[in-house]
């Protein structure tokens, strides 16, 4: 049952390389469980204790070529106790000991060095340094003992250690590691690494295979995974393979699954930009959707609105070091508990803004700007001398931390997945209040004709203030969400005005949905750009992209046609 | 045009619908009476139709101005006056029909600079004056002549201008307000000069909006007397609410209703037209 | 105004520089600095209590440009209504125009002494010169392309934006975000302008040396002088009846589309002849501070130029000079003396002036009058009338 699961998981382009995080705990508790099961099998010594101390004491040579003759028959069975010997060698940290010119390990411990046997790995002693001489390594050697630790790691206990060296022998696809692999598949046990291996297995056999059905069969072990690596191996193939002829049948069969795995990588490729568009599209959209109500709705220019997604990142910030001696670290209450505090502390400041500021200036739209760009750098400086200019540290909570990865290369982080979702959540929220709630039917009762909601009975200014104070609330909000993705400093503001200014132009003035699909379309425009352009080059596109959008539609791409009354 | 009441939608229904068969007896006659309609308009309006975000502001509108003619213009609310406005003078585009000035040229192609330089005067519903400046500048600016940057960088006040705008300001009895700001004339005053204004530009056709509202009764009359001695020289549309001011004016009167003509003649005869009654004028 | 100058039979540009008093005092004060702070830099001696340090005179000539970039805001904002958040492009703009030939003039005196290419260059491994930096060794050429460039850009920018009637805040975000394209574009090494670093170690412009006292003060003079020959050209716009086209544009834009005159190139004129007066400014500037970096393109510097004029009083040109020299000293004094406390002040002027000061100081003093372009005299003349009619 578990076998089948595995295989349908490895057979598909989803299968989970790796997994980590929250909700795939139970995935690394089964792992657990199948490492401690797994281990014995794996640590078979290959050599006797005798048989070990005098191959070692073999490198006490001056010829390179001597020794790395003997690093290679030491790694060649895979025996574990190798490995430490072979990276003491490495380090610089092997000895003859001149006594009785036994090999051991020598670590410094201030003058002196402890001698560390070399089978055992206990502590035998200890001497200065006159009485060791060190078993020199060049670079040659150094390589060597690298090829040689990679291949003794397949061998390893630990599974993350096997997986790795799985990866390098992958990566260096070298036909002799060949009999060296097929010997660790028959000791694995893991199921994934298992595919794994079987993979790197027909990589090599591709390369040495020796007749057309041994490389047919490696070619479609291959068609069937989705990862750059594969890729790289079969577009190598049948490059070299056109250049030096080979069966006409494995050259079709190369080819037709270089161009099945060049295809599903280029879907994914596809899904990975649509991702991160969309990823950008919902950071956008937060910081954006504050200035949707109070530029969109009100028609306030409010340049101090990236100030408030800086008061709520702050917050935040607050919230937690005030709640850490409470909560355990990791805990995701103190983030819960910051989407209120950051609306309301955002809000009333906003409020206090509208009462203070803005109510003198409607009408105004070019004086409000101004005016509230003062207020900006009055909130910046108060907040930079409150809390200092360097950035604070905003912990993220378990249930954000960890990432989704896929073997095609796509990675899903989970901040950015819940931001994503955090992003629907407030845009439906406020979708909800605005038409839902009384409170928004009078806001856009004034909206529409002040005067005559004036004259029905709604406290225009009220409703005004209120307006503004949820606007700036849900810029707080969205300073919660992003700081946990940007540094919070004084300075947090200043990187999303302009983005937002450019969203809510971009999706139309007064609309709710235009400053969604904007946001999302500018945020995908962005990172399919991003490949070809880089991310500068992009945002510079982008922007001139928009300058001359606005010229083709000033009032955005869903901006009401209406008759032209104004004079 | 004669006095009748015209039915003017169906009308022009049948010419846009026949235009392009013209083997049939009617057709012909009707596309030579078209022609004919061309040729003697100052404003030829056919089978305008114009949808704001599926709304039809305009619904197939077609009147035609005669030269020398003073038209009034009303409807309800909503009826499309001030989209009709906006189309002759370039502000919006319709969707369908044909807008031309002289028989000849096609307004519907061109923009509001353009259309203004023909001879198309148009004073908005509120008055819009430049606050700013003094009468005799608001006048100054208005007065017809060299309208490119340079020209205007480089203009200095002739002696045929400066006695133009004197003429004006007797016209439009603000003599004595010569140098004071814009800003500091009353409504009535605002109206009057910016009806001096569209004079300065010595158009041929003046389209009016609601030139009395907020006026006083007084004013509304000395108004009256002032676009009556006006279309003496030139073809005024005026779009109005007011009747009283509209039978002050004592001209053919166009009804619209929901974009399209409704009834068009004499005053009296549009009153007592039932659907006008009906729609218009309360039942 | 233009029947008063007629009347007394003048040159119309005799005529408004008369009445315009805020203007001859900026000019007589122009003239005045330009021949006694050399004198006092050069031939006093150190120990002469009317002494002008080098340092100081550098810090006027600063003032200088900046006043001449807020003078250049204040056409377009003050007359047209333009609210312009992008006007530090057209001044970095300048400036880097200005830097390129002094970059050209370093010669093989750089840190890696290569004649033709800029230290920066060299650092990258770049062996030719880009094809935009020919021509750049000529004094003339490069004076050129700092009105030249910021100007066309202007042109262009504005021709898409006033054609396609995109106004008021619409106007003002699409210029921030122009400028704020530059900037990124300009932190890209590969752009070829010195990355974020910019262009610096300028050593002699015209062969006189950046660091002499001389060379200072010449620098001074020619800022009082082009920001004199600046506000006479500017006056001259808002004078003419092209001026009343503009101020009516501000006030009633449709009204003036309607009367016949083509808003957007009138838009157009005037906001080219404002980029290229902020590019001369930017010129000014690079060789007193000795150094050009982007970010001078940073949309907060853009607004704060806005600020100057408001504080100083808009659409009255000199009101602009005032501002400018007015700010920049607090800004000189506050981060000297209390640095933290700038941004609270700066902040504070925004809201202050907007919401208190809409005529800025100008508009605070009553000789100065109305704010809209009018000149004194006429300012008396109503205060008159209505005292006569009281």
């Amino acid at each position: 049952m578990r076998n089948e699961l595995f295989s349908v998981l490895r057979r598909s382009p989803f299968s989970l390389k790796k997994v980590r995080g929250g909700f795939v705990r139970l995935g690394g508790a089964m792992a657990c469980l199948m490492l401690v099961a797994f281990v014995l099998p794996n640590a078979a010594q290959a050599f006797s204790d005798e048989e070990l101390r005098n191959i070692a004491e073999r490198l006490d040579t001056k010829s390179s070529t001597q020794k790395i003759t003997v690093i290679e028959e030491m790694a060649a069975d895979g025996d574990p106790r190798v490995a430490p010997i072979l990276k003491a060698m490495l380090e610089g940290d092997l000895f003859v000991r001149d006594s009785d010119e036994h090999v051991v390990i020598g670590r410094k411990k201030g003058k002196v060095y402890t001698h560390i046997d070399i089978v055992s790995g206990e502590e035998v002693g200890e001497s200065s340094s006159k009485e060791l001489s060190k078993i020199k390594v060049n670079n040659r050697l150094r390589g060597a003992l690298r090829d040689a630790l990679a291949t003794l790691n397949l061998f390893s206990p630990d599974l993350n250690i096997r997986t790795n060296a799985v990866e390098q022998i992958m990566d260096a696809r070298d036909p002799t590691m060949l009999p060296l692999l097929l010997r660790a598949i028959e000791r694995e046990d893991d199921e994934t690494l298992l595919a794994r291996m079987e993979l790197a297995r027909a990589t090599m056999a591709l390369a040495a295979g020796e007749n057309p059905a041994e490389r047919l069969a490696a070619i479609d072990v291959l068609s069937s995974e989705t990862t750059p690596q594969i890729r790289a191996v079969l577009s190598q193939f049948v490059a070299s393979a056109e250049a030096e002829g080979i069966e006409p049948e494995v050259l079709a069969a190369a080819k037709d699954a270089l161009n099945d795995v060049e295809g599903r990588l280029s879907t994914w490729q596809t899904v990975g930009d649509v991702y991160r568009g969309i990823s950008l599209g919902s950071v956008l959209l937060l910081a954006a959707v504050g200035l949707a109500i109070t530029f969109g709705v009100m028609g306030v220019i409010n340049m101090a609105h990236g100030e408030m997604i800086m008061i709520g990142a702050y917050t935040t910030f607050v919230v937690q070091q005030i709640l850490s001696s409470v909560l355990p670290s990791g805990s995701p209450w103190s983030l819960i508990i910051a989407v209120p505090a950051a609306f309301l502390v955002a809000g009333m400041i906003g409020v206090v803004i509208e009462r203070c500021v803005i109510r003198f200036l409607y009408g105004r739209p070019l004086e409000t700007l101004l005016a509230t760009w003062g207020v900006s750098l009055v909130l910046q400086q108060a907040t930079r001398t409150i809390f200092g200019a360097t950035n604070q540290q905003v912990t993220a909570p378990d249930f954000m931390s960890g990432a989704i990865e896929f073997s095609t290369g796509l990675v899903l982080t989970y901040n950015r997945l819940w931001i994503i979702l955090f992003s629907l959540i407030v845009v439906a929220g406020i979708a909800c209040v605005l038409r839902y709630t009384a409170f928004g039917l009078q806001m856009r009762a004034v909206t529409q004709n002040r005067r005559m909601a004036g004259s029905v009975g709604i406290r225009t200014g009220y409703v005004d203030a209120l307006t503004f104070g949820l606007g700036s609330g849900i810029a707080g909000i969205a300073g919660v969400a992003l700081s946990q993705i940007s540094n919070v400093s004084p300075n947090l503001g200043q990187t999303y005005i302009i983005d937002s200014f450019m969203v809510v132009v971009f999706g139309g003035v007064g609309n709710l949905w235009g400053t969604v699909l904007g946001a999302f379309s500018l945020g995908i425009v962005n990172k399919f750009l991003e490949p070809f352009a880089g991310a500068v080059l992009a945002k510079i596109f982008v922007l001139i992209a928009l300058i001359l959008f606005i010229q083709k539609r000033p009032k955005g791409l869903f901006a009401l046609k209406g008759r032209a009354v104004e004079a | 045009m004669s006095n009748v009441i015209a039915n003017a939608p169906s009308n022009a229904d049948t010419m846009t619908l026949e235009k392009e068969g013209a083997e049939n007896g009617p057709a012909v006659m009707a596309d030579a009476q078209r022609k004919s309609n061309r040729s003697e308009t100052i404003l030829y309006v056919d089978g305008v139709s114009v949808t704001f975000d599926g709304f039809r502001a305009l619904n197939n509108l077609s009147f035609y101005v005669e030269p020398g003619e003073l038209r009034a213009i009303i409807g309800p609310n909503g009826a499309g006056k001030t989209t009709m406005m906006d189309i002759i003078t370039g502000k919006t585009r319709p969707d369908t029909g044909d807008v031309l000035f002289k028989s000849e040229t096609d307004l519907t192609k061109m923009d509001e600079a353009d259309i203004a330089n023909l001879g198309i005067g148009r004073k908005f519903q509120k008055p819009t004056v430049f606050e700013s400046h003094t009468v005799f500048d608001n006048l100054l600016l208005a007065c017809s002549g060299g309208r490119g940057v340079f020209n205007a960088l480089f203009h200095r006040l002739s002696g045929a201008e400066k006695a133009r705008i004197d003429k004006t300001l007797t016209t439009i009895m603000l003599d004595d307000k010569r140098d004071e700001m814009a800003a500091n004339l009353s409504h009535g005053q605002k109206q009057w000069l910016e009806i001096g204004m569209l004079l300065m530009q010595e158009p041929e056709l003046l389209l009016v909006d609601e030139p009395v509202a907020g006026m006083t009764d007084s004013e509304t009359e000395e108004t009256a007397k002032l676009l009556r001695a006006i279309a003496k020289e030139y073809s005024v549309v005026v779009v109005e609410h007011d009747m009283e001011f509209v039978r002050d004016l004592d001209c053919k009167v166009t009804v619209l209703h929901e974009g399209s003509v409704l009834a068009e003649g004499r005053l009296d005869h549009v009153q007592k037209d039932p659907r006008v009654i009906e729609v218009y004028l309360g039942r | 105004m233009t029947d008063y100058s007629q009347k007394y039979k003048m040159t119309p540009v005799v005529g408004w520089l008369l009445q315009d008093r805020g203007g001859m005092i900026l000019l007589a004060i122009l003239i005045a600095a330009s021949i006694l702070i050399p004198i006092c830099s050069l031939l006093l001696p150190q120990s002469s209590a009317f002494h002008v340090p080098t340092w100081m005179v550098s810090l006027l000539g600063k003032y200088l440009c900046y006043a001449l970039l807020a003078l250049s805001v204040d056409l377009i904002w003050g007359f047209c209504g333009i609210l312009s958040l992008g006007h530090g492009a057209f001044f970095a703009l300048g400036g880097y125009a200005m830097g390129m030939y002094l970059m050209r003039q370093i010669g093989d005196r750089g840190v890696y002494g290569n004649p033709d290419l800029p230290d920066f260059m060299v650092f990258l491994n770049w062996t030719e010169l880009p094809w935009y930096w020919y021509g750049f060794d000529m004094f003339w050429f490069a004076i050129v392309m700092a009105m030249f460039v910021p100007g066309l850009l202007a042109f262009v920018f504005g021709f898409l934006a006033f054609r396609s009637r995109v106004t008021g805040v619409y106007l003002s975000i699409i210029t921030q975000a122009m400028t704020y394209a530059l900037l990124l574009a300009f932190f890209r090494n590969d752009m070829g302008f010195g990355g974020n670093n910019g262009l610096t170690d300028f050593k002699d412009l015209l062969g006189y040396s950046l660091q002499s006292d001389g060379t200072r003060a010449g620098l001074f003079v020619a800022s009082c002088v082009f920001l004199g020959l600046c506000y006479i050209v500017a006056r001259g716009i808002t004078q003419s009846r092209l001026g009343k086209v503009l101020i009516a544009i501000r006030d009633a834009e449709s009204r003036v589309r309607f009367t016949g005159y083509r808003v957007e190139y009138y838009k157009l004129f005037v906001f080219t002849v404002s980029a290229v007066m902020a590019g001369i400014a930017g010129a000014l500037y690079v060789p007193q501070v000795g150094i050009i970096n982007p970010g001078e393109f940073a949309p907060a510097l853009s607004i704060e130029i806005v600020i100057w004029v408001a504080v100083g009083g808009r659409g009255t040109l000199y009101g602009a000079v005032l501002g400018a020299f007015i700010v920049n000293y607090a800004k000189t004094f506050f981060t000297g003396v209390m640095p933290d406390f700038w941004l609270f002040f700066l902040g504070g002027l925004f809201i202050a002036v907007t919401l208190f000061l809409p005529k800025g100081v100008i508009g605070a003093v009553p000789a100065f009058g109305s704010a809209n372009g009018q000149s004194f005299l006429s300012g008396v003349r109503k205060r008159l009338n209505a005292g006569g009619k009281a």
